[in-house]
């Protein structure tokens, strides 16, 4: 197996939260706590979880945009903390994201060949010449007319926004982009376009994706891996047709029983878990998820499970296997 | 304090039940068959740039529904559904009108009542659920105040009948030790809490109609099923019919009897569940299928080329043709009518012509 993209470390995020008259007291968010993850070339791992399951900061992480309390993340086998100068500008250039709302990332002020090409002006020296040649090939890439650079975002469907951020996303020699709920805010009838878009480019260009999502059905399309957080952990990880066939943790399984059916007929009830996601100020001692747990047992609430090898290749942490 | 022993009045013994009230029509009317809402014709305009300009959100739409019943009613953005909506509970903005059509719901035109007539109706008889339910609930005021209201301004309930009324409402929509958190503040519940929250406040009039709009948009997937779960269990309960606007169509296959899709301001199909997902008649409806991932299946998605159209400058003809894979030339020229397929089905496409004419 070739050697991967990205690979995630033992990752740990603590915020401190200030508690009491003086600031004295303070209370700790372990946001992520522990997380190990690998991304190959050319490769889409799915990251799925429920609000507060630290996606967010691990993705905050990744675009140095946080520094880790713990743990570390390889870019093709450097650390990234310890990037600077020319190599940490090698990294921004190699690694973009394509956020939620294509109607917030992308600045109504700017001309779509201008927010295109700013990568293109901060990261080369191309002329300006070649740049707008850039412009035009990315926009082809995934599927605008040349002829849309000069327009204001506020003159496309969100689509067509979400479009131009991953035209943006692709302006330089991308190896890895970020996709946080990338279709979440579209139209139903234009997400297909934008997933087949995202495969496409993947399967041309052989660009890995992060693909952080909630939807399972979406994620599990999408992805040749998928990892479960819940509570800044990973509790399970496997390829996507493993996962989907044969959901081992039992908050994997609950997320499939939540999952909306595709069909009338294969409606269900009462398959959901009971509770709501636990305050990461205060998490449940053992296993996190033991307090919303049908099969949980004595051990659960006094011993944090380890990722273990699950059968049928992945990981799963849980004390029932 | 414990205000949930105390002696007071006997709690309703359903939700549904509210105090009989002067004018208000008895259960039976709703269990005779008639249809709870029926909408017929209806079309909302908006007039912008003094009235020179007109925006035919909802043209022409019309549908029934019983009590006990959900009707989904999808579409993506600017298809009309939520002003289809709002029509009915005539909370439309300044800029729109209802400019024909009837709205008959329990045998009364609600779109004939003024406004005041319809404050006498919203919150009680039909209650409405918003999608974003921190805009819902007021940030000032507790929850035990938001939850009372209905029941206080259309039932005169005061005292201790109406906290045990509130408490018992709390309750119906599975909220922990509600005598303590109806004191607390809507800031102080999480997201599924307070779209529980809100939900009571629906239930509090004991209304026959609720519309729900996206209800579940914000709610993370274990909650939402919760929710959903939920709602059909207050349905059971009450018999209340449900209006379920969406775009999500898993969540019309979890919750929805009936199903009408709405494209550019009319309903383009309306059938069973079943039947939509069986055996789609419009095209719109097939490509809306075809492009949703299933669990488990790799299989490459149908992508509907092009956007949803901008309702202020709809294609001639079909306003669905210009992304329709089977357009024929006269999808170009022509709308087509509602054909009707028999138990209620209604489609509008010009494929379906052909095909009544053969059979």
């Amino acid at each position: 197996m070739p050697s991967p993209v990205l690979e995630v470390r033992g990752l740990k995020k603590h915020f401190a939260v200030r508690r009491g008259l003086f600031g004295r007291e303070s209370a700790w968010v372990k946001a992520v706590d522990g997380v190990d993850f690998a991304i190959h070339p050319g490769e889409t791992l799915g990251l799925i979880g429920e609000s507060g399951c630290g996606k967010t900061t691990t993705l905050k992480l990744i675009l140095l945009q946080e520094t880790p309390t713990a743990g570390s993340i390889a870019f093709e086998g450097r650390d990234i903390a310890k990037l600077a100068g020319a190599e940490l500008m090698a990294y921004r250039r190699a690694v973009q994201v394509v956020f939620q709302d294509p109607f917030s990332s992308l600045s109504p002020r700017m001309r779509v060949r201008d927010i295109i090409a700013e990568p293109l002006e901060i990261h080369t020296d191309l002329a300006r010449s070649a740049v707008d040649a850039r412009v035009a090939e990315v926009l082809e890439l995934v599927g605008l007319a040349r002829d849309v650079a000069p327009l204001f975002p506020h003159e496309f469907s969100g689509g067509q926004r979400q479009r131009v951020a991953i035209a943006r996303a692709l302006a330089t020699d991308t190896r890895l982009i970020v996709l946080d709920e990338p279709v979440s805010a579209l139209d139903v009838s234009v997400r297909a376009q934008i997933i087949n878009q995202l495969e496409h480019l993947q399967r041309t260009l052989g660009v890995s994706y992060l693909f952080i999502g909630h939807d399972l059905a979406t994620v599990a399309h999408i992805s040749h891996r998928i990892s479960v957080m819940y509570l800044g952990k990973i509790v399970e990880t496997a390829d996507s047709d493993t996962l989907c066939a044969r959901p081992m943790h039992p908050y994997t399984k609950a997320l499939f029983a939540a999952a909306l059916p595709s069909h009338p007929g294969d409606r269900t009830e009462s398959g959901a878990i009971v509770g709501e996601i636990p305050s990461p100020l205060n998490l449940p001692t053992g296993c996190r998820f033991h307090p919303r747990c049908p099969a949980a047992m004595p051990i659960c609430s006094q011993v944090e499970p380890a990722l273990q090898h699950r059968d049928g290749a992945g990981l799963v942490a849980c004390h029932l296997y | 304090m414990n205000m949930g022993g105390l002696e007071g009045p006997p709690m309703p013994p359903a939700l549904g039940d509210a105090p009989a009230q002067p004018g208000r029509p008895s259960e039976s009317v709703r269990d005779d068959g008639a249809p709870v809402l029926q909408v017929s014709d209806l079309q909302t305009h908006f007039f912008t740039f003094g009235g020179s300009r007109v925006v035919k959100a909802v043209d022409g739409v019309s549908f029934a529904l019983r009590a006990g019943e959900t009707l989904g009613l999808v579409g993506e953005s600017g298809s009309g559904k939520t002003t289809t909506c709002l029509s009915i509970v005539g909370l439309l903005p300044r800029a729109a009108r209802i400019v024909g059509g009837r709205v008959l719901f329990e045998g009364e035109d609600l779109t004939r009542m003024s406004q005041g007539e319809l404050r006498r109706v919203r919150g009680r008889r039909i209650a409405v659920i918003l999608q974003d339910p921190m805009a819902s609930l007021n940030p000032l005021f507790t929850i035990f105040r938001q939850v009372a209201e209905p029941a206080f301004f259309h039932q005169q309930m005061r005292g201790r009948t109406l906290r045990a009324r509130v408490q018992h409402l709390l309750k119906a929509v599975r909220i922990p030790s509600p005598e303590w958190r109806m004191r607390d503040y809507p800031h102080q519940m999480s997201g599924g809490m307070r779209q529980r929250i809100v939900g009571a406040i629906a239930l509090a009039g004991g209304p026959s109609l609720v519309i729900a709009d996206e209800p579940t948009t914000n709610l993370d997937v274990t909650i939402q099923a919760q929710y959903l779960d939920l709602l059909k269990d207050i349905q059971r309960e009450t018999g209340v019919a449900l209006i379920f606007v969406t775009h999500n169509l898993g969540i019309v296959a979890k919750m929805c009897d009936r199903v009408a899709v709405m494209y550019a301001g009319k309903i383009i199909e309306q059938a069973t569940v079943e039947e939509l997902f069986d055996d789609p008649k419009h095209p719109y409806t097939r490509a809306l299928l075809g492009s949703v991932p299933k669990l488990g299946s790799k299989e490459p998605l149908y992508s509907i080329p092009g956007q949803p159209p901008n309702p202020a400058s709809l294609p001639p003809g079909c306003p669905f043709h210009p992304r329709c894979r089977e357009a024929l030339p006269r999808c170009a020229s022509a709308d087509p009518p509602d054909f009707h397929l028999g138990d209620g089905r209604v489609a509008r496409c010009w494929l379906l012509d052909d095909a009544v004419a053969r059979s």
